[in-house]
């Protein structure tokens, strides 16, 4: 018997301890900005969710490699789950550099930053991943074409990021260029418990959309095979794998 | 029939397709001996063209084996590829360029001699017309240059869904040295006319909802299998 | 090769046969000239403006382009008829690369005179050999990308939806870079030279999406 989300509650039990200690070193330990004042501590969750949706969308071009590779519909399964997941963060990443942006220049939309004008185009871009796979009735084919384009995309990622950089000077925000070895000790450590936190919050909602599905897939095979074909009645059209 | 030592031109073990949930072929097992003639019968969706599609190596088998003239499926598919030819229900012919066009680029495509696609015009009686372009023809004479596409690499083994459909007795005759059963070709036929495939074959393969109802020599299938199968 | 010049040889024949996809490229361009003159109220424009209205034409119009380069094989069993051939898979990517390649410099012959003639304010002349290598590298991009692009969408429901939104935002960078590889030869002050960074970001883009096409493109035909 397949047990399904093993190993979750450890893993849950982690993201909240790990979101809770860098909320509380967000908002009690690291360093108000000289320039930007509270508003800058938005920084400790925007560029986490950032980060971690684009190593989303590049980690769905791996696994999407490993479905084309081994034919094994499992791997689209998870190249799914990584790209779907991805975007919900990257619609969070989105929305707190626009406020982070009004808040510390004024507007809601600033060009001048190649970061999240780059950031906006992947968006755009693995925006069109779920028509693509609900355009596609041959669960088969729509997993294979899928991967594809996660491939194609993948790739596109960093290229994407050298070339939007190259058309724009560098004019980012103060904290974010010092990201690495220049932030102060006290903000680096809490930017990566930070990181750190939102990377494990990926990690857990993966594996229990994982979990969620398979349960749902054996669930419908357990239906066929006791009742016959016709009580689980027809699938319907879905951008998720079935 | 089967030769001890002599390995069947189709063998088919256990061979399953699906189309999402939906299995088109479910665990149909079948010899075709070398030179001889299955005739593949069943109601419309029973898994007939799929069959072909799968010895055409256009749809990959999802289990059991499939091997054709020795090769197994889909390993060694582009192999098979300059094997097989398929008369398929869609004629694979471009409608804009002429039949003489569509021919020469499938001899290209298969490293044919160009006398040979003349000679082939010429044998289906399409040489007044073989420069009009396909969309001008009548269904016959596209079925006509259908034929000349499937055969113009000599396969050994032809696979022929319902290669008389839209040919009138004198254009049959004029196919039927390509396709017929008389020059060693390996065939598997599907017809919408039981009677006469059965009459054309040397073993028979019922499919009912991609299972084999039976596989039986054309004489030992009577009244009742076809009801069987078309019931 | 054999087989790419045989299907590209068959493109070409049924292009000069149907005349479905050039023309209807080259009116397009020529429109949009003109939608961009009364949109903009501008009757002659130069630098980055005249660089970027060029190449979102020509984008646009490979688009369309791209979503008729497929069509005869889906509609009249070309993929089929290709795929019973003994020849590489990557053969039709190749040969539909080229002959998309082919459809852009012959609707650029036409586009870029009209384009001086109509929109720009300085004079192309002494800057072609400039442009032809921005558009060359530009074209590769348009080409590979498209093919790719129109190769997964035209088994979807909603192909013509499918290949732009997909096109658009992986044609970005390669727009970015031939806007401001144009510029400086539609510019009335400098060299009138190409900046050599963006040619090579270009030719970079070209390089690494012809390479992960022709690694993908098998998986878009097997069934």
């Amino acid at each position: 018997m397949t047990s399904y989300g093993r190993g979750l509650r450890g893993l849950s039990v982690a993201t909240i301890a790990t979101i809770t200690v860098a909320l509380a070193l967000v908002f009690f330990y690291a360093p108000l900005d000289a320039n930007q004042g509270f508003i800058q501590k938005i920084f400790y969750i925007h560029v986490p969710l950032a980060i971690v949706a684009l190593c989303g969308f590049v980690v769905g071009g791996l696994l999407a490699i490993a479905h084309l590779r081994t034919g094994d519909r499992k791997w689209d399964l998870r190249s799914y789950v990584a790209i779907h997941m991805a975007l919900i963060f990257g619609v969070g990443g989105l929305i707190t550099g626009s406020i982070w942006a009004k808040a510390s220049w004024g507007h809601w939309w600033v060009w001048s930053d190649p970061t999240l004008v780059s950031f906006l185009i992947v968006m755009l871009l693995f925006a069109t991943y779920q028509p693509l796979r609900f355009s596609i009735e041959d669960p088969e084919r729509q997993a294979r074409y899928a991967s594809v384009f996660a491939i194609v995309a993948g790739a596109f990622v960093p290229l994407n990021f050298i070339a939007v950089r190259m058309a724009q000077g560098v004019v980012h925000p103060r904290v974010l260029t010092l990201t690495g070895g220049r932030l102060p000790g006290s903000m680096g450590l809490t930017f990566a418990v930070s990181l750190l936190g939102i990377a494990l919050l990926y990690a857990t909602l993966w594996n229990y959309e994982i979990a969620a599905k398979r349960a749902r897939m054996q669930l419908r095979r357990l239906r066929r095979a006791a009742l016959g074909d016709d009580a689980a009645g027809a699938l319907g059209r879905s951008a998720a794998p079935s | 029939m089967v030769d001890q030592d002599q390995q069947p031109a189709i063998e088919l073990r256990g061979l399953t397709r699906r189309f999402g949930e939906r299995a088109a072929l479910n665990n149909v097992t079948v010899q075709v001996p070398t030179g001889t003639t299955l005739a593949v019968l069943g109601r419309n969706g029973a898994g007939k063209s799929t069959l072909l599609r799968i010895l055409a190596t256009l749809l990959r088998p999802h289990g059991g084996e499939v091997s054709v003239l020795g090769e197994r499926l889909p390993q060694r598919a582009h192999v098979v590829r300059s094997r097989v030819g398929l008369l398929g229900h869609e004629p694979l012919l471009y409608r804009d360029l002429s039949g003489r066009e569509n021919l020469h680029y499938h001899a290209q495509l298969h490293c044919v001699a160009p006398e040979r696609v003349e000679r082939l015009i010429e044998a289906v009686g399409m040489g007044k017309r073989a420069d009009d372009p396909v969309r001008a023809l009548s269904r016959g004479m596209v079925q006509r240059l259908a034929v000349c596409r499937a055969v113009l690499h000599e396969p050994a083994v032809l696979l022929l869904d319902e290669p008389r459909a839209n040919l009138d007795p004198a254009a049959v005759e004029l196919i039927e040295p390509l396709i017929g059963s008389g020059n060693g070709h390996t065939r598997v036929l599907t017809s919408h006319d039981p009677g006469a495939a059965i009459e054309d074959a040397d073993l028979v393969l019922g499919l009912r909802d991609g299972k084999a109802a039976f596989v039986r020599q054309p004489g030992e299938v009577g009244a009742q299998q076809l009801r069987e199968l078309y019931g | 090769m054999r087989a790419t010049f045989a299907v590209l040889a068959k493109d070409l024949r049924l292009e000069l046969r149907t005349f479905e996809t050039l023309p209807a490229m080259v009116l397009f361009s020529l429109s949009t000239f003109v939608i961009f003159h009364f949109a903009l109220g501008r009757s002659a424009v130069g630098g980055q403006l005249a660089a970027g209205i060029l190449t979102v034409t020509l984008l646009f119009a490979a688009l369309l382009g791209a979503g008729r380069l497929f069509v005869a094989e889906r509609e009249q069993g070309g993929f089929d008829a290709f795929l019973l051939a003994p020849v590489d898979r990557t053969s039709l990517l190749a040969a539909k690369a080229a002959a998309m390649f082919l459809f852009l410099a012959l609707l650029e012959v036409v586009a870029v005179p009209a384009f001086g003639v109509l929109l720009l304010g300085p004079a192309l002349g002494p800057r072609l050999p400039g442009l032809i290598a921005v558009l060359a590298l530009a074209d590769l991009a348009l080409a590979v990308i498209g093919t790719l692009v129109s190769a997964i969408a035209i088994h979807t429901r909603a192909r013509d939806m499918i290949s732009p939104i997909i096109g658009l935002p992986l044609l970005l960078p390669a727009l970015i870079a031939s806007a401001r590889a144009a510029a400086p030869v539609f510019s009335v002050h400098g060299s009138g030279a190409p900046p050599g960074k963006w040619l090579l970001i270009l030719a970079l883009y070209d390089v690494v999406f012809a390479l992960i096409a022709y690694a993908v493109f098998d998986f878009l035909l097997e069934d």
